[in-house]
Order: C-alpha cells, then structure tokens, then sequence
C-alpha cells in the first residue's frame, strides 16, 4: 500500500468472506475501500452473485462513504449478476445527489458495466417505501369499517334470500323453465350420495343415547325399558334433523361455496352475466330446490337409523326384544314427535343451500377470499341450524306439541 | 460446439390412449434463445412441464445442466431448480401476497438476504420487468392483465437464474410492452449469458429474441434451426404460418 491510502474498512473484513472451497481454491467475496489522496478506490474481489452477497449485504451498509469521488476497482472481480450490480450501485451511487450521475470504474470488466449500467437505468422512480405503522386512528377506523360491514352484510343477506325465493317461486310457476339437469346432478351429489354418512352417524348416535339412556334410567328409576322412549323421542324430534343438517352444513356447504367461488373466481359468473343468464336462476335455485327435495329423505334415513341403533342395542344390552322395542314405540313415540321433526327438515335445506350460494358468490379474485367464504359458509350454516332448531324447540314447546 | 443445456432424447407422453410426443429430441445449448412454436395441442406447454418436471413423461430421457433429474436426491434438485425460474402462462402468481412478497418469495426459500435487500432487490426486478415501484405492494388481483405478466417475468427473475422458461409471456400485451419485453429479454440474455426457452405465436418475439426455432408437430420436433432457415422448409403448417399476413411481415 503507498503512502497516504488508508483502509477504512478493517482488514478482517475480507477475511470474513472466504466463502470455502470450491474446485480447489479459496472463493474470494470481499470490498476494500481505501483512500487515494483526492479520490477514493471501492475495490470489490471474487464472485458478486445471488449465492455470495447476503453476507457483503450486512456489511457494506455499514460503510461510510467518503466526502470525495470513489471510484470502483473491479480488476479482481470474477462473476456479478444483478443483485451484485444493485448492491454496488446502491453504495456509490444513489446515496446523493452529486453521485448519481455514476462513478468511474477501475479495470476492465464488460460484463459489469453492462449490469451496473443496466441496474442504474432502472433506479427508484418514485418515493421510497415507507412502510405503514399502525395508529390508534386505524383502529378506530377498523372497528367502524368492521360495524358498517356487518349493517352492510346483513342488509345484502337479506336482499339475496329475497331475490332467491322471489326466483325459486316464480320458476315454480313455470317448471319447463328450472334447469332440471342440474337439480337432478345436485340430488344425487349432496342427497343421495350423503346418505351412507348420515345414516351411518345416526346410527351411531342412536347406539350412544340408548347406553347412556340405559345407564341413566337404571340407577334413577331402577327400569331400563324406558330407553325406547328415551330414543324415539330424542332421535326423531331432535337428532334425526340436526345431525342431518350439520352433516350437510360440512359437506354439502363447503362444496357449494367451492364451485361457485372458482366459478366467480375464474369470471365465469360474470360470463354467465353478460350471456343474459342469471347466476341465482342458473346457479342457487337448482341446488336450492335439490336441497328442498332431498333434506326430508335424508332426515328419514337419519331417524330410522338412530331408532335401529337403540333397538340393537335394547335388544343385546338391555333385553329388550325388537317386538317389544317397536311395540313400545308405536304405542308411547307419538307419531306427532315425527312430523315435529320432519317439519324442520326444509328449513335446514334453505339454510345450507342459501348460506352456501351467497358464501360462494362473495368470493373474490384471490384465493384467501375462497378459503374465507368456504370457512364461513359452514360456520355460518351450522349455527343457523342450532339456533332454528332452538327457536322451533320453543315454539313446539309453547303450543304443546 | 458449446455445452447442453436442456437434452431431451426419446421422449414419449401419453394420456390415457392419447399419445403427445412419441420419439422426440431436442437439444438446447447455453446461452441461446429457443423458440418453441406448433399448432395447438401439439404439446408446448407439456414438453417445458417435463422438463421442469412437473410432469412425468412415459419414457425418454430429460437432463438439465447435464443431469438427469430423476436420478438426483431431493437436495441436489433443490440445487438445480434454483437455477432455472419458470414463468407460466397465465402468471400463477401467489394470489395472497403483493406483486413484491411474490418476488421475494424465491429469494426467502434460497438465500440468506436480509429482508431489506430482499425488498430492494425486489423492486429493483420489479423495475427491470417493465413495473413502477407503485404497484409492488398490490395484490396480483388488483392488477391488469398485463401487468400480472411483467409481475411474474420479475417474479422468474428473482434469483438471477441461468435457464429461463417462459410459457406465452408476451400473449395478452400490448405492441409497445411486448416490445419492451423483447428488448429486456435480449439485454438480459447477453448480460447474463441466460439460455432461454420460450414457447410463444409472437412472430415478433420470435424475430426479435430468437437464436433458433423449434417446429413441434406429428409428436415429434418437426424441424430445428434459426428462423430464416425454417421458414423456407416445405410444410404446410409452417408455410401457412410463416406465409400469413402477419408472418410475411416478419420474414
């Protein structure tokens, strides 16, 4: 080094950047910035690559610039791609003003001035970015935004189970006009293909109530043959629907909201706008009227399920004979408790088809909203029909039935 | 003859019954630019799937850089795939981040940059593909058409790659864009020395970035070679291709 040049940045800088062996030699990824009098020399060494700057990245901020031309020394320097171009760009010259209009550089090395010319061409163009700090307006703001939308939603809730039965209603009217394809593709598919399940699960269901009835009824009244009651009461009133209805919130909600939500997502809902075909007519009514058709069948299959599942049990657990089982039903299950049932079997329906289609219609363009809509439609879906089933529990109540 | 980059020989593709390429080689050297043109569903976007290996072909040998990708583990792939960037047809940028955590994506999984370089670097890419700094804290929804392909050429560029696959990228642009588009893709190919693959009908593109073209049909490459040669062959797709309006006007 000649008189009068001093390092600015410590020796051991260079050293931290032996970036290990590779093919036999030590791989050199440095800078040295030293002062020549009037000017000063950023001199860079080795490769200047995506695979080498993170570590230069850390370091080179750290560097004070002198208050003098730096000129940049490539002789040593071997492979550079743009994010080593930006890096020494960023260094020399987009700090101030004067520097911007480039700097001179040392040695030849076409490849670099190509990119360093390239990065510099393409330098901010507008103000940079600051990023947003959260205040206490923006919550207040938030917790606006988040009432009005919830006035909002509500009020478009309510303005699409209009239109839905207003459609479903005048379609009616004219049956030759519903898309009976469609209708019959959805029957099957959230119907018929759910009956296993649903049969399935209230059998179950019913198997569990009978123990615990049995075990119950036992140790209070000393008889175990009130399970029967115990069973038909609660599966048909009560269970036979309900487990229906959250089976069909999981599964049949989710799927509406997820083919109209692509749908809406990859623009074909507006296509269907624009080709004079109403997405409520072509889409909602179809599952809306499947749903309505296909609830009561599976609400049936439920409860008879539930009702075979406490007789097998009554009969291996608790000997009681399915003559006596089936006696006992007709004699002390009113018929009424199944039409109480059964009664609520198309509101479920219009609830899942409803919740689902509207979820489903509110999907926007980004994927997030389709994974938003579909957790709410089932969400939204099972609570209504705990909360229906709630409400008609009361009024059965008061009227006695 | 200077290195392979992309070798293909004896490729066969078969859906169900139906058979895509049957028998097809083809070679790319490093540091030119392909173009890969045919008729539609003649398998473009099928053979550049394979290669990158998102699809597994029925038979045939695929080697990038020199290897075959079949036979390497899962970490020595990583390795590889860093070195090439795919940008897809419709853009397939990930709906839930802005255009610049998109960019940033690839440099997160690969690098150890801090998130200050990552973000600089990614809007300088952002720059470099043609984009203002305003639109990288968008999300891609909120963007236009064209403007999500530019989004996903920086996204493709992020890591500087050597081998650059890119699927229509100047379909849906305006004239002036896909020029510009052109130009960067020429500037970058000289820069840093990029192989390109490109499978595009922009005769303009074509004209402007193309070292050679290669001319798929009959499951097969039909033909391989620099665009003034394959535009005097003698087949009848090729002719009505080349020998269109909008063809003449290019050769």
């Amino acid at each position: 080094m000649g008189q009068g040049w001093k390092v600015w940045s410590c020796p051991n800088v260079c050293l931290k950047f032996f970036k290990g062996l590779t093919g036999g030699t030590f791989e050199l990824s440095a800078f040295q910035l030293v002062d020549a009098g009037d000017h000063a020399i950023l001199k860079v060494v080795g490769d200047w690559t995506v695979s080498t700057v993170g570590e230069i990245d850390s370091e080179i901020r750290k560097l004070k610039l002198p208050d003098k031309p730096v000129v940049l020394n490539v002789t040593e320097l071997g492979r550079m791609d743009t994010a080593g171009a930006w890096i020494i760009e960023r260094t020399l010259s987009f700090p101030s003003e004067q520097s911007a209009d480039g700097f001179r550089i040392e040695g030849r090395h076409d490849e670099a001035e190509a990119l360093l010319n390239l990065v510099y061409e393409r330098r901010e163009d507008g103000p940079p970015h600051e990023p947003h700090r959260f205040t206490l307006i923006d919550f207040l703001a938030r917790i606006g935004r988040v009432f009005v939308n919830f006035l909002e939603e509500s009020a478009d809730t309510l303005s699409f189970i209009g239109r839905v039965v207003a459609s479903t209603l005048k379609l009616l009217t004219q049956p030759h006009k519903i898309r009976w394809t469609s209708v019959v593709s959805v029957m099957e598919e959230a119907g018929l293909d759910a009956l296993p399940i649903v049969c399935f699960l209230s059998f179950f269901v019913g198997v569990v109530i009978a123990f615990i009835g049995a075990t119950m009824l036992q140790q209070t009244l000393g008889s175990t043959v009130f399970t029967v009651e115990l069973v038909g009461w609660a599966m048909m009133r009560e269970f036979g629907v309900v487990l229906t209805g959250i089976l069909l919130a999981g599964r049949t909600n989710s799927s509406f909201t997820a083919q109209i939500g692509s749908m809406k997502m990859r623009q074909e809902v507006d296509a269907m706008r624009t080709l004079g075909l109403d997405p409520i007519e072509t889409l909602v009514t179809p599952r809306v009227l499947a749903m309505l058709i296909m609830t009561p069948f599976l609400t049936f299959g439920a409860t008879l399920s539930g009702l075979l599942g406490g007789l097998i049990i009554s009969w291996l657990a608790l000997d009681i004979s399915p003559i006596l089982y089936v006696a006992r039903l007709q004699d002390l299950v009113t018929v009424q408790n199944f039409w109480v049932g059964m009664s609520k079997s198309p509101f479920i329906a219009l609830i899942v088809a409803i919740v689902a289609c509207r979820q489903g219609l509110l999907v926007e363009g980004n994927v997030q909203s389709l994974g938003r809509a579909t957790t709410a439609s089932v969400v939204h879906a099972i609570f209504l029909i705990i909360v229906v089933d709630a409400v008609f529990a009361m009024i059965y109540m008061e009227l006695g039935i | 003859m200077t290195e392979a980059i992309i070798d293909v020989k004896g490729l066969r593709t078969q859906f169900g019954d139906h058979v895509v390429h049957d028998n097809l080689d083809m070679t790319v050297y490093r540091g030119e630019t392909i173009g890969v043109i045919g008729p539609s569903g003649c398998g473009k976007s099928v053979l550049l799937s394979e290669i990158v290996g998102l699809l597994e072909p029925a038979a045939g040998e695929i080697r990038v850089f020199g290897q075959d990708l079949d036979a390497l583990s899962a970490g020595d792939r990583r390795q590889i795939e860093q070195r090439w960037a795919v940008m897809f047809q419709d853009g397939a940028l990930f709906s839930n981040l802005t255009v610049r955590e998109n960019v940033m994506a690839p440099m997160r999984e690969h690098t150890d940059f801090s998130e200050q370089l990552m973000s600089e670097l990614a809007d300088l890419k952002i720059r470099m593909a043609g984009l203002t700094v305003a639109s990288a804290p968008k999300h891609p929804s909120d963007l236009s058409g064209g403007m999500r392909k530019r989004a996903a050429l920086a996204r493709a560029l992020a890591l500087d790659p050597e081998l650059l696959f890119l699927d229509e990228p100047t379909a849906g642009l305006d004239p002036i864009t896909a020029g510009k588009f052109d130009d960067l893709l020429k500037e970058l190919s000289r820069l840093l020395g990029l192989t390109v693959f490109l499978v595009t009908h922009d005769l303009d593109t074509l004209k402007a970035t193309c070292d050679r073209i290669a001319v798929l049909g009959d499951k097969r490459v039909k033909f391989i070679g620099p665009l003034a040669e394959v535009a005097q062959v003698d087949d009848p797709w090729i002719q009505e291709y080349f020998g269109g309006p909008r063809g003449r006007a290019v050769v």
